[in-house]
């Protein structure tokens, strides 16, 4: 049956391509997220190294390193543009609010977090630009593991980053705001691919709001463990 | 005997499409805990009529929920804050005496307001011209028993068929979506038989048709399906984006 020689482009910038690709890259950016807060929880292992090894394991994955780079900027432009082009099109489509508006509750799942994912959304994406700043692209220090190998030392550089109160308070701010996105997200991001059934809803919310909060209580850990110890360190830059 | 009660309203006035429009006050002495919410309107109008003041345009027909043309936002919900009925089941027991209620208009680009309370919702039916229909051969009626439907299919499709066109759902919508209202009808058709021969460019019509009418995305809120005076679920959404992503790997 034709479908009026519809391309896939055209498909993906329809009502429903955009929550499909909308879904498929905010369950791609939850899965980094999450791998991203557990390896950030090596730094507290009771090996000096494992954090540093870790990050090394990662750098030294080559092109392959690359691709997933690649692929995650990919997918935080297109989840980027497309909640913005939402945003803009919901702001048309009401020229006139209304002056009382009330939610009837179950199993209505409007919440602040679905009425602040554009919000939310800006600033996990303002606040990435200042994160890669402070750490990919950061002060390079070196430092000598217990095997003999020489890496990049991150761990003294999260120490040195997190000991300052707008690091360690600024960073936990942020990742709370995540936690909110995800509660709506995840769920939302099944419904949007049609992975739902009715029997299943309930299910599929609670576990996405169960993981939103693991990730953003994952995050919390090191910034503020950092802070509140104050260990001495020095960093030691590349000869 | 009926309970007497005083209904405070604020109501929105707007002469025409492009009057500027404000909530008005207006108290009701008369109301009584049986009334429907549109007969405190019709006692209000009354009211108005003899104070020859004009009276306030609201859509309305049946008045027993399943013509789907009454819809009004009163006291910030759709179709008032019973659940599962029209704004024409809502009676005046669910309020207390001395009460005051907002009353205003669906609120959307796609349903521009005409006067009043009253909205144009002829996007609906372009929606639905666009690809909510099916083939059936003229002549006789052919037997009902000829075409095997199973009852759980049947049942979930008439779940989906039972969506009035009242546009609650694009009201509630913070997004002013009419997912809710398109998905309704590609899952009720795409769950029958009937439904076959058109399924494909049924979806992706349909989909196009609503985006072109200027409703806006869906943020799956799920206010929708609160609001819906017929219940319809959120799963009709899901089966829509199922049928599209099929549309497009089928062609």
């Amino acid at each position: 049956m034709s479908n009026r020689g519809k391309s896939l482009i055209a498909a993906f910038r329809s009502p429903v391509g955009k929550k499909v690709l909308t879904g498929l890259t905010g369950l791609g950016l939850t899965l980094f997220v999450l791998i991203h807060m557990l390896g950030n929880l090596s730094y507290l292992s009771s090996d000096p190294d494992a954090y540093n090894n870790y990050a090394d394991t990662l750098l030294n994955l080559g092109p392959v390193l690359y691709i997933i780079e690649l692929g995650l900027v990919a997918f935080f432009v297109i989840h980027i543009v497309i909640g913005i082009n939402i945003y803009r099109r919901k702001r048309k489509a009401r020229a006139v609010g209304y002056t009382q508006y009330k939610s009837v509750g179950q199993p209505s799942r409007l919440t602040i977090s679905s009425k602040t994912m554009i919000f939310t959304g800006i600033i996990i994406m303002v606040f990435l630009v200042f994160h890669l700043l402070s750490f990919k692209y950061g002060t390079y220090y070196e430092t000598t593991t217990a095997d003999g190998a020489v890496v990049r030392d991150l761990k003294c550089l999260m120490t040195e980053k997190f000991q300052q109160p707008l690091y360690a308070f600024g960073y936990p701010i942020v990742v709370i705001l995540l936690g909110f996105h995800l509660r709506h997200g995840i769920w939302s991001a099944f419904q949007s691919l049609g992975a739902t059934k009715p029997r299943l809803t309930p299910m599929i919310y609670t576990i996405g709001v169960i993981l939103a909060v693991l990730i953003a209580v994952g995050f919390l850990f090191v910034p503020l463990y950092i802070f509140f110890s104050q260990e001495s360190f020095s960093c030691v830059l590349p000869s | 005997m009926a309970k007497n009660m005083t209904i405070h309203l604020k109501v929105w006035r707007q002469a025409g499409p492009e009057a500027p429009g404000r909530l008005v006050d207006y108290t009701v002495k008369e109301a009584n805990e049986h009334m429907s919410f549109l007969e405190l309107l019709d006692v209000l109008n009354e009211q108005l009529i003899k104070e020859e003041a004009e009276p306030i345009e609201f859509d309305n027909d049946c008045r027993e929920g399943i013509c789907g043309s009454c819809g009004l936002m009163v006291g910030g919900t759709a179709h008032g804050p019973q659940p599962r009925t029209a704004v024409c089941q809502l009676h005046m027991r669910h309020y207390n005496d001395g009460d005051t209620i907002v009353v205003e208009p669906w609120r959307a680009a796609a349903f521009p307001l005409i006067k009043d309370l009253v909205v144009d919702r002829t996007a609906f039916d372009r929606i639905v011209a666009a690809g909510g229909y099916i083939s059936a051969t003229t002549g006789g009626a052919a037997d009902a028993n000829a075409l095997p439907i199973a009852k759980e299919k049947a049942d979930a499709a008439m779940d989906f068929a039972s969506c009035i066109g009242c546009g609650a759902c694009v009201a509630a919508c913070p997004n002013s979506s009419a997912s809710l209202f398109t998905a309704a009808k590609i899952a009720h058709l795409a769950l029958l038989p009937q439904g076959h021969p058109e399924r494909t460019r049924r979806v992706v019509n349909m989909v196009d048709q609503m985006e072109k009418e200027g409703f806006g995305d869906c943020s799956n809120h799920a206010e929708c399906e609160a609001v819906c005076p017929k219940g319809i679920s959120i799963a009709g959404i899901a089966t829509m984006r199922r049928e599209y992503m099929k549309a497009m790997l089928s062609s």
